[in-house]
């Protein structure tokens, strides 16, 4: 349903460009869910915000590759045929809930608006069908909080009234970046649960942009690990956690708190920063933080290449089992 | 489960008093809290009475000369005056008669209806221009920005009066070209004012939402971008009116507003301007009728600033 191939997006400031996403290819099915890791800056909302037509430009430029959605390139679409789509079959839902929705408008205001872009209906029917989103994703006594305003909504509430507005015309994929990370734990599992229970009920694929591992395994089938605008790892997501092949995927999975490690017991994190994306060098980008690297690493980029059938790494080297815990 | 129940329906009377308070509703009642506001209002409130039952309030007739119309006392004007204003019980005329033999009273109430028209008129195209203009460039930017707001400066570089007296020298005299011409000269505040605003405004992620769902551009900048920007521009305004309405009286004093007979505060000293000594009363009332009506709009629209102004700490 959707194909991304070799997309490339910089955008150029006064000490050059910043190649923010370099040559990101990868495909979904139609119900499918995604989800997408990666450290701040590593390029995940550029590259969806690509995907989605919204690059800002200047100073922002998609250089390269296709994305195909539904068979047609978006890159070539006309700003026209851009707008029928957004929001009409591809829906995204930002990370900061509360300022994702406009301050002066009240919530039944802005997301019957959403129904009336793409919908022909009239005032009263997207009413109606405000009521049914709101009652969809779980906000209680629908129909006495439409003339309710943002700030009187708490953040996960307005999260899923954000999630009200991204389906208010059933889309068949909704983009979700980072919904959670504004969130405390238990509301975030309770955005993981509407979102997985909403995909399932209408059918729609799902792009869950994330940089926490734990809301990844909750909810999707399989995982993309970005590192400096490139995709790293690939895998279904039981594969990616039983065996994660990537040394960057593998610090990652060890960075995190696990239930059966001991009490007092260190976190390991990934030494270094990620690079600067102005002058990215021929090397693996990950090479001055890598601790299996070899000579070859230096010279040249890895491909992303098969280790079976489902599960691609960009990594030259062959991490042995042992090491991968 | 059961001890939380009260605290719930607490909880619940509080949602039902939030729900209940409209935006703007909360706004009023923020600006009620101001005494100068409250005053200001008053004032404005008393003003607009006036100018909408100027016939009602008015003695005479105020272009009528009062010279030989039957029962008159046949005090010459410019004489030592006699007013029931200030204590004299004989004369007819609350605030005399002028030069030419007018009842000044009722000159100085219709006079309220040309100094209000044109404070609000001239002030609302200055601030739907001055916004499409402001919004355009902010929304647009680049090129279309920079030719705008040049423009713009280069209207803010003369003398606002001196702006106003050359328009209307072109246009020629008269009321309704004053009112052009002071409208000009205000255009540059609010389309600063409200690019300003979009500027900040459009790099926020409501917007960049309202993109994602496929809204189109004008949509956006009316349904999101002007509603989050209007504040500041309704409070510069009603400070504008005051400044409007003495513009006017300016341009009317120099004799390039309204046009005798016509009553209006800065004719009417104009044409008394010479009798200063002789008969201080003929200046003296419209003179306190600009003040008061400056004053009301600066006083409203100084409260209407400190009350929608979110960065003002209130209790």
């Amino acid at each position: 349903m959707l194909e991304v191939k070799e997309l490339k997006t910089i955008f150029s400031t006064r000490d050059g460009d910043i190649n923010a996403v370099n040559g990101v290819s990868f495909f979904l099915q139609p119900g499918e869910a995604l989800g997408i890791v990666g450290e701040s800056g590593s390029g995940k909302s550029v590259s969806m915000l690509s995907i989605m037509g919204l690059i800002p430009d200047p100073p922002g430029k998609i250089v390269g590759g296709e994305v195909l959605f539904q068979g047609r390139d978006i890159l070539k679409m006309s700003p026209h045929d851009l707008r029928e789509m957004r929001g009409n079959r591809i829906a995204m839902v930002f990370q900061e809930p509360l300022t994702s929705l406009n301050p002066v408008l009240t919530i039944g205001n802005q997301i019957s608006e959403s129904v009336l872009i793409h919908t022909g209906r009239d005032k009263r029917q997207a009413i109606n069908r405000t009521v049914e989103l709101l009652n969809m994703v779980g906000i209680p006594d629908a129909e006495n909080r439409l003339n309710d305003y943002p700030h009187q909504f708490s953040g996960g509430m307005c999260q899923r009234v954000m999630i009200a507005m991204a389906l208010s015309c059933d889309p068949q994929l909704l983009i979700a970046d980072e919904p959670t990370t504004a969130l405390d734990v238990t509301i975030q599992a309770q955005i993981v649960d509407l979102v997985t229970r909403l995909r399932k009920e209408l059918g729609m694929a799902v792009i869950w942009i994330t940089h926490d591992l734990g809301v990844v395994a909750s909810c999707v089938d399989k995982v993309i690990v970005m590192y400096a605008g490139q995709i790293v790892e690939s895998a279904p997501l039981k594969e990616f956690y039983a065996n994660p092949s990537h040394p960057y995927s593998i610090g990652l999975l060890r960075s995190l708190p696990r239930l059966d490690s001991k009490i007092h017991q260190k976190l390991i994190s990934i030494e270094g920063a990620p690079p600067n994306l102005i002058d990215l060098p021929d090397c693996c980008p990950f090479v001055p933080r890598c601790k299996n690297a070899v000579e070859k690493c230096k010279d040249n980029n890895p491909p992303l290449r098969k280790i079976n059938s489902s599960h691609k790494i960009s990594c030259w080297v062959d991490i042995p089992q042992n090491e991968k815990t | 489960m059961l001890a939380l129940s009260p605290l719930q329906s607490e909880d619940q009377i509080q949602l039902q008093d939030n729900r209940s308070s409209n935006l703007w509703v909360q706004a009023t009642k923020n600006i009620l809290r101001y005494p100068s506001a409250v005053i200001g209002l008053i004032i404005i409130t008393v003003l607009l009475l006036i100018a909408v039952a100027a016939p009602l309030i008015a003695t005479h007739d105020p272009i009528l000369s009062m010279i030989g119309v039957p029962g008159e006392t046949g005090r010459l004007p410019g004489k030592v005056p006699c007013l029931p204003l200030f204590g004299c019980e004989d004369a007819i005329h609350l605030m005399g008669l002028d030069l030419n033999g007018r009842d000044l009273f009722s000159r100085v109430i219709y006079g309220t209806r040309s100094s209000l028209f044109v404070g609000f008129v001239s002030i609302s195209l200055a601030i739907a221009a001055g916004t499409i203009l402001g919004v355009t460039a902010g929304y647009v930017g680049g090129k279309v920005d920079n030719i705008i707001m040049r423009i713009m400066d280069v209207v803010l570089a003369f003398p606002a009066l001196l702006l106003a007296i050359s328009i209307v020298t072109i246009l020629g005299p008269g009321l309704l070209n004053a009112l052009i011409g002071i409208s000009i000269t205000f255009i540059p505040q609010y389309a600063r004012l409200s690019r300003a605003s979009v500027l900040s405004i459009k790099e926020r992620e409501f917007i960049v939402a309202q993109h994602a769902l496929g809204a189109r551009p004008m949509r956006i900048v009316f349904n999101h971008v002007l509603p989050n920007s209007i504040t500041p521009i309704i409070v510069q305004g009603t400070l504008g009116i005051g400044t409007a309405i003495l513009d006017a009286a300016a341009l009317s004093f120099l004799g390039l507003g309204a046009q005798p007979p016509m009553p209006e505060w800065g004719q009417i000293l104009s044409e008394s301007r010479n009798y200063l000594f002789t008969s201080p009363h003929l200046v003296f009332f419209p003179g306190i009728a600009i003040m008061i009506t400056v004053l009301g709009f600066n006083l409203f629209g100084d409260g209407m600033r400190d009350a929608l102004d979110p960065r003002l700490n209130r209790n």
